[in-house]
């Protein structure tokens, strides 16, 4: 059998990692596709820790918002509206709130003038202060107009403004600003913070609400470090997990991300060098790159020159300039004379530092171009992941045609995803060693990439050409054997990068 | 037409005639309540001293819950101001708050003539002479403080 050579030709190879022969873990795929949330790569790693984690959507963020504030609010006691403000202080987090608000031996008032709240207990006297008599008119600062009392609001503060000036300043701090947990007294200098119930209040037009809470649970799920934004577009769902870390989550809308970064999950490269990575390819730094590869300066006029001829009596084409140099040693090219192919003699110490970095640069750029030709490659390659999911589904359905059950002939579906999962490790798989220098545990980390690598090949092969040509037992056996050896591999590959991060195996280059 | 700026606006004019701050003074041009001209004494005992320098107010209907745009029409030397006449001011930015009227805005101008803040610069020079060589700096305020006195209405 096919598969089976690999895997026994895999295991003779003393410098490979031990298989954990899930080989013969017989289909268990099935299972796996079930259990989506627990393992949203359905990498049948069952016997690795399962990284806890729900996807919340706009509603239940705001019921845990709600919970939060009520747990909170068993123990302290004070309004709501307060506490939700000094929740947010606290960018949420319950722990340090308690923690900070009884430190202060029960004198919380710190906290309070931190958070920019009036503080509850010292309410009644600021009320009494600016009560006066509740019968006279009293001029609103904003717009200047005499308005009855009862038009009048403000915070505990006791600044208070008309109705009218009021929704008009929440308008444009929520509309224009993009302001929700931090909008102050319109007051000059007033630092007291709007709560949200004064907002809800005062505000009646329904886009200007529904912008306001979504900015509210935006700001609650941006403060907590549990909570993830979904960052698939128009996809308004949150993950929300029980410790941070560097894990895979899956989206009710089926994306899966690394919740440390964000990013599409990335195993097994880490999310730092993911980020320099994805810059790096971004930047057009490269195209300087070449320049610096590919060209040398003029020494006297330090226009840029590509060389495209075989002479090294290189004369400057600048009209001004027409400076007259060794391409070799960078010197003028006078001295030279008859014997220039000794111009090591005029091997000045800046000629010779000027080479020394033409090259290196050269060797970085050579280096860099490796790695992304084979990342990008892999990346074209999953780019195509939709349209043989259509011809596989096609085929599944011919397979039914013939005979075959349903059940029977999943097993194609779940060969793409596992090419696609093999696919998108690989890519990383790049980006990973990009970042490392030459060390033993790299050796036996490239040996498991090759293998892998050409594993996946074989698999991609079978699917998008044998399967039409093929007899369909026969296909099938192969296809089997195969994703489940990738599958394997990929297992194998991802362990070892693992277990190199606990035990420092990697050594990374300073890029 | 009255709008909420615009009865603002009327307030702020009132405001300012019936209690006029030192040393400044403005007013909505003839045709256009939204548009204000205003002059800033130089305070005394200051480089600035003498001069009277005219300023140019655009406000929108979004007063006073938004700022106005202001600009000095006069030629300006100082750290805070850009080329174009524009100002570089917390409270004209960030720090607005609805309850700022036309007196404030230019009070708050008048001291920004004396106290800038170099470690915001509009104007590099300016911001550079004034600390590293005040008599300079001094010497160039005193020109545009001349030059302020060439009004052409």
């Amino acid at each position: 059998m096919d598969s089976d050579d690999d895997y026994f030709e895999a295991e003779d190879e003393s410098s490979l990692v031990e298989d954990e022969g899930r080989v013969s873990d017989d289909e268990g795929f099935l299972g796996d596709t079930m259990i989506v949330p627990d393992d949203p790569l359905g990498s049948g790693s069952k016997e690795e820790d399962v990284y806890p984690f729900v996807c919340l959507s706009a509603e239940q963020i705001v019921e845990l918002m709600l919970e939060i504030l009520n747990e909170v609010n068993d123990i302290v006691n004070i309004p709501h509206t307060t506490l939700r403000i000094l929740l947010a202080h606290f960018n949420w987090d319950k722990e340090l709130l308690l923690e900070k608000y009884y430190e202060y031996d029960g004198n919380p008032e710190q906290i309070f003038k931190d958070a920019h709240v009036i503080s509850p207990f010292k309410l009644k006297s600021t009320c009494k202060t600016k009560g006066q008599s509740s019968r006279t008119d009293a001029e609103c600062e904003i717009c200047c107009s005499s308005y009855s009392r009862s038009f009048m609001t403000g915070l505990n503060c006791g600044h208070i403004f008309c109705k009218g000036c009021w929704s008009q300043y929440l308008r444009t701090k929520i509309m224009d600003e993009g302001m929700s947990q931090t909008i102050p007294c319109p007051a000059y200098k007033c630092e007291i913070i709007v709560d949200d119930e004064i907002v809800m209040c005062l505000i009646s037009e329904k886009k200007v609400r529904m912008k306001y809470q979504h900015l509210m649970s935006n700001s609650f799920v941006e403060c907590n470090s549990l909570l993830k934004w979904c960052p698939a577009p128009d996809c308004h769902h949150v993950i929300k997990v029980e410790y941070r870390d560097r894990q895979p989550v899956k989206c009710q809308c089926g994306r899966v991300f690394c919740f440390e970064c964000s990013e599409s999950w990335h195993d097994p490269v880490l999310c730092l060098h993911l980020k320099k990575w994805l810059k790096k390819c971004d930047d057009d730094s490269e195209t300087s790159n070449w320049i610096s590869a590919n060209t040398k300066e003029c020494p006297k006029c330090q226009v840029t020159i590509e060389k495209d001829g075989g002479c090294n009596h290189v004369i400057c084409r600048s009209q001004t300039c027409k400076h007259e140099f060794c391409w070799v040693c960078l010197g003028p090219w006078d001295p030279h004379g008859a014997s220039w192919y000794n111009c090591n003699r005029y091997n000045a110490d800046d000629a010779k530092k000027a080479r020394d970095v033409q090259q290196r640069s050269r060797e970085m750029l050579q280096r860099y171009l490796f790695y992304c030709n084979r990342y990008m490659n892999h990346l074209q390659s999953l780019k195509f992941e939709s349209k043989l999911y259509a011809l596989v589904k096609r085929k599944m359905e011919e397979m039914q045609q013939l005979n075959m059950s349903w059940i029977e002939v999943q097993f194609l579906k779940k060969a793409v995803d596992v090419l696609c999962e093999c696919r998108q490790t690989l890519m990383y798989t790049y980006v990973f060693a990009f970042f490392l220098n030459r060390n033993n545990q790299l050796l036996i980390f490239e040996d498991n990439q090759a293998d892998m690598e050409k594993a996946t090949e074989t698999l991609s092969e079978y699917l998008e050409r044998d399967i039409t040509t093929a007899s369909i037992r026969e296909i099938k056996q192969k296809v089997q054997d195969k994703y489940r050896y990738c599958d394997s591999r990929r297992n194998v590959l991802l362990n070892h990068v693992h277990e190199g991060y606990d035990k420092d195996w990697w050594d990374y280059l300073d890029l | 037409m009255s709008t909420p700026a615009r009865r603002r606006l009327m307030r702020d004019f009132k405001k300012i005639q019936d209690d006029p701050p030192t040393g400044v003074s403005g007013a909505p041009t003839d045709h256009n309540i939204m548009v204000w001209n205003a002059l800033i004494f130089g305070p005394e005992n200051t480089p600035f001293e003498d001069g009277t320098f005219k300023l140019k107010i655009e406000f929108t209907e979004e007063y006073p819950n938004k700022p106005p745009s202001v600009k000095f029409v006069s030629t300006m030397f100082h750290p805070n101001v850009y080329a174009d006449g524009g100002i570089c001011l917390d409270i004209l930015q960030n720090r607005w708050s609805p309850t700022y009227d036309v007196s404030s805005i230019l009070t708050s101008i008048q001291s920004l003539l004396d106290e800038p803040n170099p470690n915001s610069p509009a104007n590099n020079q300016a911001a550079q002479l004034y600390t590293d060589n005040r008599r300079e700096y001094e010497r160039k305020v005193a020109k545009v403080v001349e030059k302020s006195w060439n009004l052409e209405c």
